[in-house]
């Protein structure tokens, strides 16, 4: 700290304490807040199967009866069968197999995994530079802050799959260029809403606090506003999560995702969509339902988060 | 008034700038034209060609000065698929697209007001609930699996509908349209109703949230104490000040509906535009996938300054605040 020795210890020791004391309190109401989360039979229901959904995406290498992207394990006489058919080699095949012979179970599971990873890192990525933008422009303020809310404007007025299509335009096809493109596409939804909470949290007292002492503006930044803006960020972040997962599926599905050896929810159901005039209607179906559980599963969590963590709840 | 509309026009035209700025260095500088341009196989002397006809060898401001003036002037090259202006190429599918858009909105006024009129009404009836939990899966479901499962049940289950093109058309203005012909119609159906689920939610939510905040207003106590009808209350006083923020959701939402029928245009293989960029980038029809996006810039740009324009005109307060 460049001027620390302006500062009396025992000054620090007592801010200190006090941050300590404001922690407990902190924890107390976030105690609250987890018995009210739990209070709702949906939120729970939608958490309980989220839990479900991630531990198998984790284990699929494990539960799923065969590995569908690894060749040698599939053998084209079993392609195209119905659900609950048996294999040639006599292995039950719950939910089908696709046209090259991939049981849609073990596709599902995988799939899974893939879209959830693609949801996550899409989704934390663009929660730091959306944060870290919104946060400094409210602290910052002035040229800085209105030229970056006029981009952060302009591209909300473009809807997501706009923006996705124009980055997938320009960097091409594949999975990873899919991550970029949502990054790219969902960040100002973050920095938006931090700027908001930010501007309302700079004006308190415990800032005008930090701000006596003559922290450095870092320190303000991320020990003291950061921590009262995450409240909006966590909501945003899971509805975010199944917003990513729906539109990197809808993009695979428009061919210009995940490539047809690579596991993605929204690959399979594209994959199936050629058979589903001939009635072979699980190879969709089934990845579709799958899809969907996870998505609701998630805007159920979503939307509980938000009613407890509302600060006009409080 | 006058001049917030022209500082609103001038912003508006900055944006497009910007945006020019942006999609030119976004195909030009990050993507590598050339390597799209010119076959692997081509030699030296075939490359410097293709690359000084298509100006790749100018410096970079001299290559946007170009791109500017084609623009200008509606051109973008041709398109290396169909050989034709990439301008003309799209504005031949856009009635379709067009089409498909409007017939979106107007399902999603005409289910999605009604709704969310009785819900706001009667909030606490079992009709209420299942609308309620309805608009949700509508804002949830992914909607490129609705249509597929749409054609599974309709076309492919039930053999009511045809699940792709657009049928018979008619041609007006010399647009063709397939909503005048019943043929048309059984085509256009599927679509527009996939296309129209999540308009139709948010129309619904934003009309019950508006009908909640309106009833427990002064001037509807007022018309409940003078006498009025229920049904002279609802029509007259409650549905007048709802108009605003659904008139304008409505107008900015079309350009997002043009947007998303990229998806539903791909699953019915309706032949619109959005079907069109979607072959484009697999194809890597440069000069219509440039076309495409600088279209999607003067829809948006064009829409908003539109809505703004119209609040202003609509929203007294607005006009008084721009008097200041």
């Amino acid at each position: 700290m460049p001027n620390g020795d302006a500062m009396d210890p025992q000054l620090v020791d007592h801010i200190e304490n006090a941050v300590s004391e404001t922690q407990t309190l902190t924890s107390e109401r976030g105690r609250n807040q987890l018995r009210e989360f739990f209070r709702s039979p949906g939120a729970v229901l939608g958490l309980l199967t989220l839990c479900v959904i991630i531990i198998v995406a984790i284990l699929a290498p494990y539960i799923a009866p065969q590995n569908p992207y690894d060749l040698s394990q599939l053998d084209i006489l079993d392609s195209r069968l119905s659900p609950g058919s048996e294999s040639f080699s006599g292995v039950p095949y719950v939910l089908g197999t696709d046209a090259q012979g991939r049981d849609i179970l073990s596709g599902i599971l995988y799939g899974l995994r893939a879209s959830l990873m693609v949801g996550v890192l899409s989704a934390f990525a663009a929660a730091i530079i959306g944060t870290s933008a919104g946060l400094s422009a409210a602290y910052i303020g002035g040229r800085v802050e209105s030229f970056m809310m006029r981009i952060v404007d302009l591209q909300l007025s473009f809807p997501t799959i706009l923006m996705a299509l124009m980055m997938l335009a320009v960097l091409g096809k594949g999975l990873v260029n899919v991550i970029l493109a949502l990054i790219i596409a969902e960040w100002a939804v973050y920095a938006r809403t931090v700027r908001a909470t930010a501007l309302v949290e700079r004006e308190k007292e415990y800032i005008e606090a930090a701000r006596c002492l003559r922290l450095p503006g870092w320190r303000i930044l991320f020990r003291h506003l950061l921590p009262n803006c995450l409240a909006p960020v966590i909501v945003i972040s899971t509805m975010q999560v199944a917003r990513a997962i729906s539109l990197e599926a809808t993009l695979s599905f428009l061919g210009l995702g995940a490539s047809v050896t690579e596991p993605s929810l929204g690959m399979l159901i594209s994959n199936g969509y050629q058979y589903l005039l001939s009635g072979l209607y699980w190879i969709s179906f089934y990845p579709g339902i799958a899809l969907l559980v996870t998505i609701v599963a998630i805007n159920l969590v979503g939307d509980r988060l938000r009613d407890v963590l509302n600060p006009r709840n409080v | 008034m006058v001049t917030s509309i022209i500082r609103r026009f001038i912003q508006a035209l900055f944006v497009i700038v910007a945006m020019t700025v942006i999609v030119f260095l976004a195909v030009n500088v990050i993507g590598n034209p050339v390597d799209i341009l010119i076959n692997p196989d081509a030699n030296q002397a075939e490359r410097a060609r293709v690359i000084a006809e298509y100006g790749l060898d100018q410096p970079l401001w001299r290559q946007y000065i170009d791109f500017l003036a084609g623009l200008l002037r509606g051109d973008f090259g041709n398109s290396f698929v169909y050989g034709r202006s990439a301008l003309q190429v799209i504005l031949e599918r856009f009635p379709a697209t067009l089409e498909l858009a409007l017939s979106a909105l107007v399902i999603a006024l005409v289910v999605g007001l009604p709704l969310g009129l009785y819900a706001g009404l009667r909030p606490r009836s079992v009709a209420s609930r299942i609308i309620m939990s309805g608009s949700i899966l509508g804002f949830s479901l992914p909607t490129f699996w609705v249509g597929l499962m749409f054609i599974l049940l309709f076309s492919v289950q039930l053999g009511w509908l045809p699940s792709n093109g657009r049928g018979e058309t008619v041609e007006i203005l010399g647009m063709r349209w397939s909503f005048l012909t019943e043929d048309g119609l059984r085509h256009l159906f599927l679509p527009a109703l996939n296309l129209a689920l999540f308009k139709t939610s948010l129309v619904l939510r934003l009309t019950r949230a508006g009908v909640q905040e309106v009833l427990p207003q002064d001037y509807i106590k007022f018309a409940r104490a003078k006498g009025l009808s229920e049904r002279r209350i609802i029509s007259v006083h409650v549905l007048k000040n709802l108009m605003i923020p659904v008139v304008t959701i409505v107008g900015l939402e079309f350009g997002s509906l043009i947007a998303f029928s990229v998806v539903t245009e791909s699953i019915f293989a309706w032949p619109g535009m959005g079907k069109l960029i979607i072959d484009s980038i697999n194809l890597l029809d440069r000069p219509v996938i440039v076309a495409y996006l600088m279209m999607m810039v003067l829809i948006f740009v064009g829409l908003n300054f539109i809505v703004d324009l119209c609040y202003t005109l609509l929203d007294p307060r607005v006009r008084l605040d721009a008097k200041r």
